[in-house]
């Protein structure tokens, strides 16, 4: 007996309720703006710069202990959290604690995580600091700058590949799919206030990676069906595309979220942001895959006399033998 | 109809071996990295003691010793990015070019009259004179000063910019020969640093110039950033003092205007000098190991520039037979006595060293201050039961993902399954051997990376298997519909792999520290895993093909 994640033979119509996929899609993205405008990022220090500490103490975190002890230090902002993770023994408590950066400070103030570590010994003896980081303002508006251009030249990366390979109108879907991903996972980094850091960074661009896959391989399918059928309606090639490859996709997305899913739970809170990410994008790109990027190419258009083969695209990999 | 030649067949296998073997050290990562270090420990002292006879035994000479570098979230230490100060050389460049400004317009007093040094801002030095008429012959005589740049791109043009604005001489670094400074001045910091950082003896520091003015630090298994900064030492600086007197009580009172400081070498040995110092490291050109011509004993020989050649050839006429005292980061390297006058700028120091110690002196010397002042923008200290703990959940983690992506695939795909999930271990073992023979660095979200690798190689077998699926339903026999699944298949693997490798790459090109460790994996592990895939698998079943000869299959 065979695991099926679907049945062998499918006939699903994707674009039969195209109006609410793709409407869907577009509503989610509005509110997902609306919310990063509204609520805002939960920046980390490698954007806003500043100091986090991370504290263990074998006596469990009072927070408000915490804030008391720092309070005559006035350092501004401070936000302290206790973190929770399976991975953590009965002894283990730990909060992270986040000072924002000094006014006037070009660079990391010593001084001051001196004095912060200084108080919190005498109110919890046994407190260690199993990692202290600073930012310094200069840094961090530099972090800001590089993260907008490594995203912004990784759509434009992908755009000129898959206009190479495919044809124009794959890559605007392509891409349409991408800035839906990206712009999903950004609002749920907003709506549930998760701290938004370099390694968020680096988990969008593994999304845009991940669903551009995803979505690649539903496009050459369907490049070597309009080749095959050329004279049936671009809709009808298009689903008849995804349902083959979507025992492919579900597999893929599956084993991917399945190794996502342990990481989650026993890989530790240090990564779990960024794990997260990752796991959110796979299934919103998984989606996307599906429901926007051929929407997106359908609305366009394609052509639809591939007689002449480009010779540039499509086939050049064609005569790779293992 | 599905054949491997026997050529390719043993390409892949020596592959997928010698990959097992550059990552098979790292199951036995305390042990081999003992090893390496007593190794590397005889190598350097040339003496193999019995403890590090023992040491280096715990793992066999003959086998594979590499390993993946942890990164410091994972093994712990700190992490510092520094700014130079690079202004600071320019105006200290100013004011030792003041004197020779201030000598050149004098000889030429008869032209621009009285002169005189003005407030300026940073990097240019303003003269007045008192004749506005002769800014023309002022301007002129100053630029004879000016000497051409010797760098690799500007050779030619001359160090200074001078020009006159009214009774006004302005004279600054000109563009070449700012960047001709900030080269040196950058791989002078980088170099003084690596000294210092190497001296302390940690493992494997990484010391990186970043950019235009910056210096990445990290330092594996040190206790904190502040522990680094105190061993990179911001202040150190060379200088050279009259000595007053040698004591061995630590705490003896001295005079105002004196100080009291440690010798280096001498264990209890502390000398009393003259707190202004004559002459100080800013005023070193340079600084060689060499040999006394008559005693034959190994001497450090230096040279001032003129400015301080002439205060020290001051000094030292009006104290031959006395002793001056060389210090460096407030502890006196050595004392020795005057000959005789020093008035070339140059001269040779001896005392009781090795030609080891010579060697080292003469770098100090040459090195020893920071040519600027250097800001901290950020820094990040990791304690070691914290990567501990990461580590421990990585592999957790990693040994959980694989169980139930096996389970997976097992199920989907019953046999054929098996093989890929045997592929997808073989590609885990490979990522490690790519990443220990590339001396990469694993951080945290490497690990991360090593598990979305996990849940993505089996990407490519999905893509062959299904394909294989669609094949068997209307190809003729199941060597065919393999043979199919695998070519036709190609197109899209390539394709989605190829994409997701640009990412990698951009994330490598932009990212940093853990950023950077989670790019070269996922790079890593997308290459591996279409090996595995394409190739891996591929071998598998057609071996299993061969033996079996089935007449369906059920993928």
């Amino acid at each position: 007996m065979r695991l099926r994640l679907v049945p062998q033979e499918t006939n699903i119509d994707f674009f039969k309720y195209a109006r609410l996929t793709f409407g869907g899609s577009v509503v989610a993205m509005v509110l997902s703006i609306g919310i990063w405008l509204a609520m805002g990022l939960n920046f980390g220090i490698d954007f806003l710069g500043g100091t986090t500490i991370r504290t263990q103490s074998a006596v469990a975190v009072d927070v408000g202990l915490y804030r008391d002890a720092l309070a005559p230090l006035a350092l501004g902002d401070v936000s302290i959290t206790q973190v929770f993770d399976p991975t953590f023994g009965p002894e283990q408590n730990v909060a992270m604690i986040r000072i924002q950066a000094q006014e006037g400070a070009e660079a990391v103030t010593p001084a001051i995580i001196a004095a912060v570590e200084a108080a919190l010994i005498a109110v919890v003896p046994d407190i260690s600091f199993p990692s202290v980081e600073s930012v310094g303002p200069k840094v961090s508006g530099e972090l800001i700058q590089t993260a907008i251009i490594a995203v912004l030249a990784s759509l434009a990366a992908i755009l000129v590949y898959i206009w190479l390979r495919f044809e124009w109108q794959f890559s605007v879907g392509a891409v349409a799919a991408l800035i839906h991903d990206v712009i999903l996972t950004i609002g749920i980094f907003s709506l549930l206030q998760i701290r938004f850091d370099l390694a968020t960074i680096a988990a969008l661009l593994t999304i845009i990676g991940y669903s551009i896959n995803d979505t690649v391989v539903i496009f050459d399918r369907l490049r070597e069906n309009l080749i095959k059928y050329k004279s049936r309606p671009l809709q009808d090639v298009m689903n008849l595309s995804a349902n083959e490859t979507l025992s492919r996709t579900l597999m893929t997305s599956g084993t991917t979220l399945i190794a996502l899913l342990a990481l989650l739970i026993l890989g530790g809170d240090v990564i779990r942001g960024f794990v997260f990410a990752i796991f959110w994008g796979v299934i919103v790109g998984t989606y996307s895959s599906i429901y926007v990027a051929k929407n997106v190419v359908l609305m366009i258009g394609v052509k639809r006399d591939w007689s002449k083969p480009d010779q540039q695209s499509g086939t050049q990999f064609s005569n790779i033998d293992a | 109809m599905l054949q491997i030649p026997l050529w390719n067949r043993l390409m892949i296998v020596t592959v997928v071996l010698a990959g097992l073997a550059f990552a098979m050290p790292n199951l036995f990562y305390e042990r081999v990295e003992r090893h390496n270090d007593a190794v590397a420990e005889i190598e350097q002292t040339g003496a193999v003691t019995d403890a590090l006879a023992a040491e280096r035994a715990l793992w066999p000479d003959m086998l594979p010793a590499t390993l993946v570098n942890l990164g410091l979230d994972l093994r712990g230490g700190a992490h510092l990015l520094a700014e130079v100060q690079l202004a600071d050389v320019y105006e200290a460049r100013m004011d030792g070019l003041w004197p020779e400004v201030r000598d050149v317009l004098r000889d030429a007093r008869d032209q621009v009259g009285t002169i005189r040094r003005q407030d300026a801002p940073v990097g240019e030095l303003h003269v007045r004179i008192s004749q506005p008429e002769g800014i023309a012959a002022a301007v002129a005589a100053v630029r004879t000063l000016a000497t051409p740049v010797v760098s690799l791109t500007g050779v030619g043009a001359p160090t200074l910019e001078v020009r006159g604005e009214n009774d006004l001489v302005i004279v600054t670094l000109s563009e070449a020969e700012r960047q001709a400074t900030d080269d040196r001045t950058m791989q002078q910091s980088v170099e003084i640093v690596r000294r210092r950082v190497d001296e302390a003896g940690t493992r494997e520091p990484t010391i990186q110039r970043q950019g235009a003015d910056r210096i990445l630090i990290q330092v594996p298994g040190i206790g904190s950033a502040q522990e680094l900064k105190d061993l990179i030492g911001t202040t150190a600086r060379l200088t050279f003092h009259p000595v007053v007197g040698r004591t061995s009580d630590g705490t003896a009172s001295v005079d105002a205007r004196q100080i009291l400081l440690p010798a280096m070498d001498e264990e209890g040995v502390f000398y009393i000098l003259e707190q202004s110092p004559v002459v100080t490291g800013d005023d070193l050109v340079d600084s060689q190991p060499a040999f006394d011509q008559q005693s034959g004993q190994p001497a450090v020989t230096f040279r001032f520039n003129p400015a301080g050649a002439r205060d020290f050839g001051n000094y030292t006429a009006a104290n031959v037979g006395a002793p001056f005292a060389i210090v460096l980061d407030e502890e006196v390297i050595s004392a020795p006595v005057i000959r005789q006058a020093i008035t070339g700028g140059s001269g040779q120091i001896t005392g009781n060293f090795t030609v080891e110690e010579s060697t080292e002196l003469a770098v100090l010397l040459r090195a020893g201050a920071l040519p600027a002042e250097m800001v901290f923008l950020e820094e990040r200290t990791i304690g070691p039961e914290l990567g501990a703990d990461s580590i421990a959940a990585g592999e957790i983690a990693a040994l959980v993902a694989f169980a139930a992506v096996l389970v997976f695939m097992v199920l989907s795909y019953g046999l054929f399954g098996a093989f890929a999930a045997i592929a997808l271990l073989l590609n885990v073992g490979l990522i490690f051997g790519v990443l220990s023979v590339i001396g990469a660095t694993l951080t945290l979200p490497g690990i991360a990376g090593i598990v979305l690798t996990i849940g993505m190689a089996v990407d490519a077998n999905v893509l062959v298997f299904e394909r294989i699926r669609e094949e068997w339903r209307t190809a003729k026999g199941p060597a065919r519909a393999i043979e199919l699944g695998y070519s036709r298949a190609l197109s899209a693997i390539i394709d989605a792999n190829l994409t997701t490798f640009i990412i990698a790459v951009i994330l490598f090109a932009l990212g940093s520290g853990p950023v950077r460790g989670f790019s070269i994996t996922l790079g890593i592990g997308i290459i591996t895993s279409v090996f595995t895939a394409i190739y891996v698998t591929r071998l598998l079943i057609v071996t299993w093909f061969d033996r079996r000869r089935p007449k369906t299959i059920e993928v």
